[in-house]
């Protein structure tokens, strides 16, 4: 974990209230995210996990509550101020081009990287034959980084299901993000492969210094993963803090045991 | 002058010097990274080098200090090796998949005073069993990755003990000079540790005239010379590779590559296409397996076309390598077929510009050998030990055989024993073991003979050498007939669906077996009949499966029933294991030997179980996994009978 000064906060959400229809979402939710941290976001089927993050890289609006990224408040966000600003993702379900290459899939991760426009692209010359070595250089990183250099020219479709989610960690990293918000890295993955992963996680905080907002099922990884831990349960917030207090709260407990609701 | 004559250049640095003169600008080492070859010149090299010996002296490496080298094939590790040897400092490389506790004992017996290694992987095993060597001062590491936070004052970044090196360079000019003209032939060059079937590793110290005597006799055999292509893919600390990456490089000057990755191999292969290649069988034999999966599973025209031109190769590919003359219908159809077929086959397997490729280690099946030199790869066999830096016998050109090892390599001399075993002495062999005086007397005879532990004997037809097993595990049968396991399971494993087999039958009335079938071959051979299965075990307890495997073990008993010394030896019982062999468990070496007696101890109720009526066993049994940690695995296992043939050979003799 990132011993940095964990001081800053690069996001703080205050009072989101998220509603579809007569289905509250989420119930007046405020934490904050510091940089340089591993955040996790924990919590049963259906308890806003997936929602709280779509509300902080704009796929929803939230009818109350404000958010504060890097010092700037707003009602809500927009996918490509947040994308613009530094946010990256993974999907609960993978969402890369399938067709594609592991490279060429990474490569589309540098795409607010690129400046020069389409004309200069098309003849391959000047800043633009410049920029795109740049960035295949970059993308190189990361392949190695990832150790994914075997499937670099493989299509992604063809992939088995825990490199296809390696590849899109990479997407995702490709944009050089501040905060990477990662959607169940781990489902469905096998204990060495959920291994492989932690220990990608931990490096790409420690190396990189980005800031990580996970959301998993897997208590154990979470516990081991986490500078902080916030408990969702049906769209409210049940705890927050270090692993160890969010381990011993009762509520938590009770929540991941069944214990029937009142309401 | 001649380099490959000049005595005087009697260590690796200063050979490195004599190329840095003769070939300075010529790449003397690439690496992919990045997805790019990378390549460095012999002065650049020579440069690197430089810092890194001065960078370790300020560490305090001194003159018969041990630097070990753990890591995948890098350049850095590599430099590692002359930067050790240009301060008369004696290299130990690791295997780099060893656990914490294997790497333990060869620090702690080797004297280790510094360990430059890969990456963090590397770095955790050793602090984790750092209390148990005590000699250990420092550690290098290549990688920084996952180090950042890692405080301790005793490691160290390679860049940052290189520009250590520099500043002391620059202040002491003359200091690297003079610490090369001190190393001398005759002083240790390395240190090579053999994975041992029994006990500890043992420590095979060898001079720097043992390997560059023998390394310049191979090149001088073969007529190698400093255009060589050649891929390090091997572990480091295996003889071969220092030999034929390390060693022969710096005597012929020529350019050696490190792979990407290990998972990228086969890859890099391609795009090097080495023209000087070694392999051990098992890597031709997955090769192969391989092209006959894709092939399987190719349109319908590839896969006739394949096969026709393969029958032509099989019948004419052989004898033109072998420069024997063919009628002018099957040389042009040949040459057809090498524009449709071979050519594109060898390019995909890297293998279209190799001019000599060696094998050894373990028998290679026939029909693997021929399928590779049909298709015009020149393969030969080899015979070789760690205790004389590899060469012992090698096949010349147009002499090669599926069962023999060739004739002596240059200034070899062998001699088989009254027992059986082969004997032999040559400018490479070892001084001693490391800090084992006995066993040193009792591996090398005062007068330089080496006891190789092998039983064999010299064909009388062609003067080859033929290994039958080893020395000691070559046994009896409670009748007094010859039980050599080794023999029978080779022309077990020589079936694609067999990847290894363990025989049992000393001071027993009969043999048996346990089998490991190979998941892919075995798999794609299910998978095309529509046979489900989860997993491993599962398949192997298929009744199908059983039955495709006592099909290839009723094969060997009709071969061996041939042979009147090894009719008595056919196998009467078998079951194929719940597990496939590993060298995690200890069943196998990290060259991937079995460890017969191991694997009997361990199994012992299975074997049991063969020698009674039983039909089927339960087993639990320990495994551990590559992270450290151990679970248990349950099955029960079946067990076949094979049939049995007549002693065939008798009945002739009878019928004469």
């Amino acid at each position: 974990m990132n011993q940095q000064s964990a001081t800053e906060t690069i996001l703080a959400v205050e009072n989101i209230s998220l509603s579809f229809g007569v289905m509250k979402v989420l119930d007046s939710i405020s934490f904050d995210i510091k940089r340089g941290e591993i955040r996790s976001i924990i919590g049963p089927n259906g308890a806003g996990k997936s929602s709280m993050l779509n509300v902080i890289n704009g796929f929803y609006h939230p009818q109350e509550g404000s958010i504060t990224y890097k010092g700037e408040t707003r009602k809500q966000m927009a996918p490509h101020v947040a994308a613009s600003h530094g946010i990256a993702r993974t999907f609960q379900n993978i969402a890369l081009f399938k067709g594609m290459s592991t490279l060429d899939n990474i490569m589309t991760g540098r795409n607010l990287k690129m400046k020069t426009n389409l004309f200069w692209q098309a003849l391959h010359i000047g800043p633009a034959r410049l920029e795109e070595l740049e960035n295949r250089e970059a993308a190189e990183k990361i392949i190695d980084f990832l150790d994914i250099q075997a499937i670099r020219k493989k299509p992604v479709g063809k992939l088995p299901y825990g490199l296809q989610k390696r590849v899109e960690l990479g997407r995702a990293l490709a944009a050089e993000p501040d905060l990477l918000l990662l959607d169940e890295p781990m489902a469905g993955m096998n204990s060495e492969e959920k291994e492989d992963m932690s220990r990608f996680i931990i490096d790409v905080n420690t190396e990189f210094g980005t800031t990580i907002a996970l959301i998993e099922h897997d208590m154990g990884v979470v516990m081991d993963l986490s500078d902080r831990v916030l408990v969702l349960d049906y769209g409210k917030q049940l705890a927050d803090g270090l692993p160890d207090e969010v381990r011993s709260n009762q509520d938590v407990i009770d929540a991941y045991l069944g214990v029937p609701h009142e309401h | 002058m001649n380099q490959e004559q000049d005595t005087t250049l009697d260590t690796f640095p200063k050979l490195l010097a004599s190329h840095v003169k003769l070939r300075p600008t010529r790449d003397a080492i690439r690496e992919k990274d990045l997805g790019i070859w990378q390549s460095w010149t012999w002065a650049e090299t020579a440069a690197e080098i430089r810092a890194l010996a001065c960078g370790l002296a300020t560490l305090g490496l001194k003159r018969g200090d041990k630097l070990a080298i753990v890591g995948d094939n890098r350049p850095r590790l590599y430099w590692g090796m002359t930067a050790a040897q240009a301060l008369g400092a004696i290299p130990v490389p690791l295997y780099q998949d060893a656990v914490a506790d294997e790497m333990a004992y060869v620090l702690d017996n080797a004297d280790v005073k510094i360990a430059l290694v890969e990456d963090q992987e590397q770095i955790d095993k050793i602090l984790e069993i750092r209390d148990r060597c005590p000699q250990l001062e420092h550690l290098i590491f290549d990688d920084t990755r996952g180090l950042r936070h890692y405080q301790e004052d005793f490691l160290h970044d390679y860049e940052k003990v290189q520009q250590v090196g520099v500043e002391h360079d620059h202040d002491h000019p003359e200091f690297y000079e003079q610490e090369v003209a001190a190393g001398s032939g005759a002083e240790i060059s390395i240190m090579l540790y053999t994975s041992g079937t029994t006990g500890n590793p043992k420590g095979v110290v060898l001079s720097n005239d043992n390997v560059i005597i023998t390394a310049r006799n191979g090149i001088v055999r073969e007529g190698l010379t400093a255009d060589e292509e050649v891929l390090a893919y091997l572990p480091m600390a295996w003889v071969g590779d220092n030999l034929f990456s390390y060693a022969q490089s710096y005597v012929a000057g020529f350019c050696v590559s490190c792979p990407e990755d290990a998972s990228t191999v086969a890859h890099d292969l391609r795009e090097i296409g080495p023209t000087y290649y070694f392999a051990p069988p098992r890597v031709y034999e997955n090769m192969l397996t391989q092209v006959m999966i894709r092939m399987e599973d190719a349109a319908e025209i590839k896969r006739k076309l394949f096969h026709y031109f393969m029958e032509h190769a099989r019948k004419v590919g052989v004898r033109i390598l072998n420069r024997e003359s063919v009628s002018l219908k099957d040389s042009l159809l040949y040459k057809l077929g090498n524009m449709l077929v071979y050519g594109p086959l060898k390019d995909v397997l890297g293998l279209r510009r190799t001019r000599l490729a060696y094998t050894a280690g373990e028998a290679i099946g026939p029909e693997i050998f021929d399928f590779y030199r049909s298709l015009g790869i020149n393969i030969k066999q080899l015979y070789g030990q760690t205790e004389c830096m590899v060469f012992i016998c090698v096949q010349p050109d147009g002499e090669v055989f599926a069962d023999t090892v060739g004739t002596p390599a240059i200034d070899v001399e062998i001699k088989i024993d009254d027992n059986g075993e082969i004997m032999y002495r040559s400018p490479g062999v070892f001084l001693s073991y490391y800090k084992n005086p006995e066993s040193t007397a009792s591996t090398k005879t005062e007068d330089g003979w080496v006891h190789t532990g092998d039983a064999g004997f010299f064909d009388e037809h062609n003067g080859h050498l033929k290994i039958i097993d080893r020395a000691k595990d070559v046994g009896k049968l409670t009748d007094g007939t010859l039980f050599a396991p080794k023999y029978i399971e080779n022309k077990l494993k020589f079936f694609s669906f067999v990847k290894e087999a363990v025989l049992f039958g000393d001071g027993r009335d009969h043999s048996t077996a346990f089998i490991n079938i190979d998941l892919d071959a075995v798999g794609n051979w299910a998978e095309r009949r529509g046979l489900a299965y989860s997993g491993y075990i599962d398949l192997a307890n298929l009744d199908e499966v059983y039955q495709l495997i006592k099909e290839c073990v009723d094969k060997v008993n009709q071969d061996l029933s041939q042979d009147s010394r090894l009719a008595n030896s056919q196998i009467h019982r078998f079951l194929i294991l719940h597990k496939e062999l590993d060298a995690d468990d200890g069943e196998l070496t990290r060259t991937r030997k079995v460890r017969r007696n191991f694997v009997g101890e361990r199994y012992d109720t299975l074997v049991d179980a063969l020698y009674s009526d039983k039909t089927a066993c339960h087993i639990e049994t320990e495994v551990v996994f590559e992270d450290g940690r151990s679970g248990s695995l349950s099955a029960d296992v079946r067990i076949c009978d094979a049939q049995v043939f007549a002693d065939s050979s008798a009945d002739q003799e009878a019928a004469a």
